[in-house]
């Protein structure tokens, strides 16, 4: 069946082949391209908030500039717009970027390339998913524009500010959009992650055994387990919220006098909200995660041209992290007074994770050892992505403990926190995965005279923006002040907050050196060999002009695990994964 | 106008360092140059990078720890805030031990394992004592963390309020604060949001609340009533109208319904504070949240104490105070130093000037100013607490009604 697919050679117009697309290599882009246009659209967004952060109460005509008269008067932003550009800023990044872009990129090119599939199980599904994430972008982006502003609740929107027009302004139409745009996001999500369930187990090619799978795939595996199972808990929260907000139900609501009257619902609690927000946010973490630490395997173990170090402990890993990231949500929500015993249980769990999760950082650091390292742009990013991992990871013992998250819930000690371990890991994962995959992309070479430069800027201005944060939340500074100045007591740290609005402008400036070089290599980069890394995964035995169905003849057999690099006894330093063993030759990833 | 022109200006930038790429690709490209990897002058060059990184990253970290070290929170004010200290301290130290020694093996060996096309890299796939070690390692460090820190966490939310702790409500709307004190009987009086009104905005449920409470809505729905009379017939007007006067009903019908209330002389004696309450020192303060009306969190850093306030539920948390707001005024050498309290909950755009400031006074200083509070039973006149933020919200709920 799968050679009669190849033979498919019918002429394909504009719309089938760039738009309705139903070839994973075209919805991967895609959906990068989509990211990347969220992206800075999160970005500029942080640049704005910074600016007040950073000179509280001055005025900046850029303010002006994208807000306009209303939201920034005189060029000074007004809070409830400061309120909205975190919210956005923060779903953003976290759904849009991190979860669609990153894993809705990587997935859709990786596993049926690394698999030796010929695409997706289901190619129509999958093309769905693209359109769902699309149409719940441009609602992202359209509920900017309505008069009252967009979602401002927060990223985590909880109830009653978000269920209450007459709490804040963001709680009106911009929260209904929000809650739409969410909830295609997740049908989007749900599409892509059965797609990439059904793929890996049912279309791996010949040979290509589950211990023989690259750590990529293994991790967006996982990753679309978690997603199928975590998301639908999500959109059942979102659903209660869209009912309490429009129907008058009372799901989350009780006891309340807003506005000068008293709300004649009761019965509800916003504590429900909470539990299964996070039913959803905390696995999503490692939705965000997983894939990064994949990407990072796969770059790590060829530029070092030595296999990765404990490839089982390392799938162990990421099965131990992903079982554990169910059972922890509850360490979002030490001080909702719960019951103090079920806080002790969510600690322990949540302890638990750092043991997986050192593996892994100690393993990679073992891949480096006595390697032969090549450092393109990918592998410096990559080999960024294990500091970042680390120096946010470290900071999450401390929150994770219940008792010393009372004094550091919810202050900028967290935001440094998980901006550094989640969102700095995955950001530098995914720029280490588009310059290591874009001659499979695109067929070119990315410019990597500019790679260096972008890595260097991008690298230093994340740690210089949220390492100082540290300090501000031990100062007891709270998250999402529009200012810290009412409080006499924060008045040391006014020069934290310039530093760090600094770096965040200009490593927002940085980021258009890869925009630039991404755009303009596409166009006009040297012609990509076809495997120019000299990496063993299958994708590189695959032509460098895209076809449909990946392999002109037919589908590759697998012989050996992905990480046979330097090999003792072979001439050259890498052996794909389609070179049949020797006689009396050990496949790497079996031997114990 | 200019911004046309900025925007001009950009997309022509953007396009001529396009053309200069492109001529200096070109240039690369004749000169032999178009191996997709890095020459072995980039990788030293990027290997020495990693040294140099790491140094400036640690450099950078004690720089931070030198200048901003002191900035911090203060010595804990309350007892259990010592113990959460020394705790944090040993995570830090395990956590920056931790950070430092990877981060040494990682940038270390990223510079030393450079590409070198005479040397192949060590085919090294596994190491069952390896991972065994640290995998067990980190677990042992975590346990100790684990007890340790479930130890404190026991102490602080498990262990028995003493009988004689002062009872103190914290009841947060947007955007302020007010505190209820238990007053001489020890018991704070019941309470109900259908109670709230200007005069009560806790709403605690006195029979003198109750009668005025009732009075005040069968006054409001009579000027319902009376405004009926005079809307248009079949009009949206009043429809409205009916709508609110049936309300209105409903919550009288509520408000009735406390009349059976046993404990309705339990509030008489309760004192209402708001701009800033006082607490003695050596005394447990026993701390019961409320909300008005959408979540926010009471966070006192000094005492390393926070807790959400959650409408529908009554969260708790006590701690007892050790340094006088006098004695940490010496400790910190700033003698307008106060202890506040903040709201540490996304609750809307005033969100970020929620608080009060709280006084710490000896015993008999406590007992005296006690003494001067008015009883809920004798009125309560409302300061206004954080006035600009009072401003902000009307300034937000025309802007809906628009």
């Amino acid at each position: 069946m799968a050679t009669a697919h190849t033979d498919h050679h019918h002429e394909e117009t504009f719309i089938s082949k760039y738009v309705f697309s139903q070839d994973h290599k075209m919805i991967s882009k895609q959906f990068l391209i989509t990211g990347m246009l969220m992206a800075v659209i999160g970005m500029i967004m942080s640049s704005l908030f910074r600016l007040q952060l950073g000179w509280q109460g001055e005025s900046f005509w850029i303010l002006n500039f994208f807000l306009g008269d209303k939201w920034a008067p005189d060029g000074i932003l007004d809070p409830n717009m400061y309120l909205a550009l975190v919210t956005i800023h923060g779903t953003i990044m976290v759904f849009f970027l991190l979860t669609g872009g990153l894993s809705g990129t990587f997935a859709n090119l990786l596993i049926p390339l690394q698999i030796g599939a010929r695409d997706m199980a289901s190619g129509f599904m999958n093309m769905l998913s693209y359109w769902f994430f699309l149409a719940s972008s441009v609602i992202m982006v359209v509920s900017l524009f309505v008069e009252t502003g967009p979602a401002s609740g927060g990223w985590t929107v909880y109830p009653p500010l978000s269920a209450l027009p007459q709490a804040m302004p963001g709680s009106g139409l911009g929260m209904t959009l929000w809650l739409v745009s969410m909830s295609l996001f997740i049908v989007s999500s749900l599409l892509g992650g059965l797609n990439y369930v059904v793929t890996v187990i049912n279309l791996r090619t010949k040979g290509m055994t589950m211990t023989r799978l690259p750590l990529s795939i293994w991790a967006l595996f996982v990753t679309a387990i978690l997603g199928v199972l975590s998301f639908p808990v999500l959109f059942s929260a979102a659903l209660l919220l869209i009912f309490d907000r429009s129907f008058g139900t009372a799901f989350y609501l009780s006891d309340i006098h807003i506005a000068g009257e008293v709300l004649e619902r009761t019965g509800g609690s916003p504590i429900l909200y909470e539990h299964l927000f996070w039913f959803l946010g905390h696995p999503e973490v490692y939705i965000v995660l997983l894939p990064a630490l994949g990407i990072t395997s796969e770059v790590i173990a060829t530029n070092s041209r030595k296999p990765i170090f404990g490839y089982r402990a390392m799938i162990g890993s990421i099965l131990a992290i992903a079982f554990l990231s169910f059972i922890v949500w509850g360490h979002h929500m030490f001080l909702t007074g719960m019951n103090p015993f079920l806080g002790a249980v969510f600690t322990f769990t949540t302890l638990l994770i750092a043991i997986p999760s050192a593996v892994k950082a100690f393993n990679f650091i073992t891949t480096l050892w006595k390697g032969s390292i090549r450092f393109t742009p990918a592998m410096l990013f990559s080999i960024s992505m294990v500091s970042t991992f680390i120096s946010g990871g470290v900071t999450g013992i401390i929150l994770a403990d219940s008792a010393l998250d009372i004094n550091l819930h919810d202050t900028y000690f967290v935001v440094a926190h998980f901006h550094i371990v989640m969102g700095l890991s995955a950001v530098m994962a995914m720029y280490a995965g588009v310059y290591h995959w874009f001659p499979k992309m695109y067929g070119r070479m990315m410019n990597r005279k500019l790679g260096y430069a972008h890595f260097w800027t991008t690298f230093i201005c994340a740690y210089g923006v949220f390492f100082p944060q540290h300090f501000l939340g031990l100062a007891g500074v709270p998250r999402r002040y529009y200012s810290n100045s009412e409080f006499p007591i924060f008045d040391d740290l006014v020069s934290i907050n310039e530093m760090v609005s600094i770096f965040a402008i200009a490593g927002a400036i940085a980021q258009f050196i890869f925009m630039f070089n991404f755009f303009y290599s596409i166009r006009r980069g040297p012609k990509a060999s076809a495997n120019p890394w000299g990496s063993n995964t299958l994708e590189w035995t695959t032509p460098v002009e895209h076809i449909h169905g990946n392999w002109p003849g037919p589908l590759p057999t697998v012989h050996r695990w992905a990480y046979d690099y330097s090999k003792p006894g072979k001439e050259q330093d890498f052996v794909p994964q389609i070179v049949p063993l020797e006689d009396g030759e050990q496949d790497g990833g079996a031997g114990h | 106008m200019i911004t046309i022109l900025i925007i001009l200006s950009i997309g022509l930038a953007v396009l001529s360092i396009a053309q200069l790429m492109h001529v200096f690709e070109a240039s690369s490209r004749l000169k032999g140059d178009s191996s997709p990897l890095p020459t072995d002058a980039e990788n030293k060059y990027q290997s020495k990078m990693m040294l140099v990184f790491l140094f400036g990253y640690f450099a950078f970290f004690a720089w931070l720890v030198a200048k901003y070290g002191d900035k911090l929170l203060p010595v804990s004010a309350s007892e259990h805030g010592v113990a959460l200290d020394n705790l944090l301290n040993f995570n830090f130290a395990i956590i920056t031990l931790v950070f430092v020694i990877t981060h040494v093996y990682l940038f270390y060996f990223a510079f030393k394992y450079v590409f070198n096309k005479d040397r192949k890299a060590y085919y090294y796939t596994h190491s069952n004592k390896l991972e065994l070690l640290w995998t067990t390692v980190p677990a042992v460090f975590l346990a100790i963390i684990v007890i340790w820190g479930l130890g404190e966490w026991i102490d602080i939310t498990m262990d028995e309020t003493p009988d004689d702790a002062v009872v103190i409500e914290l009841y947060p709307k947007q955007f302020d604060w007010t505190a209820r004190y238990a007053g001489s009987d020890s018991t704070l009086g019941a309470s109900n949001y259908n109670m709230i009104s200007g005069t009560n905005p806790l709403g605690v449920i006195t029979s003198a609340s109750l009668s005025e409470k009732i009075a005040e809505l069968n006054e409001e729905i009579a000027e319902f009533e009376a405004e009926l009379a005079d809307a248009p017939e079949g009009g949206l007007k009043e429809e409205e109208l009916k709508e609110k006067i049936a309300k209105w009903n409903r919550q009288l019908e509520n408000v009735m319904s406390f009349e059976s209330l046993t404990t309705l002389e339990k509030g008489k004696d309760d004192i209402l504070v708001k701009s800033e309450f006082v607490i003695p020192r050596g005394k447990d303060i026993a701390f019961k949240f409320r909300s008005r009306d959408v979540i926010h969190s009471a966070y006192m850093p000094h005492f390393r104490a926070q807790m959400n306030c959650v409408p529908g539920m009554v969260t708790e948390f006590t701690f007892k105070p050790t340094i006088t707001t006098a004695e940490m005024q010496e400790i910190t050498g700033n003698d307008a130093f106060e202890y506040v309290l903040l709201c540490n909950k996304i609750c809307g755009a005033a969100h970020y000037n929620m608080q009060m400031n709280i006084k710490v006074v000896e015993e008999e200083e406590f007992n005296v100013w006690m003494n001067e509070q008015k009883i809920f039973a004798e009125g309560f006149v409302d300061d206004g607490g954080t006035s600009t933020a009072t401003v902000n919200n009307e300034v937000e709920l025309t802007m809906i009604e628009q």
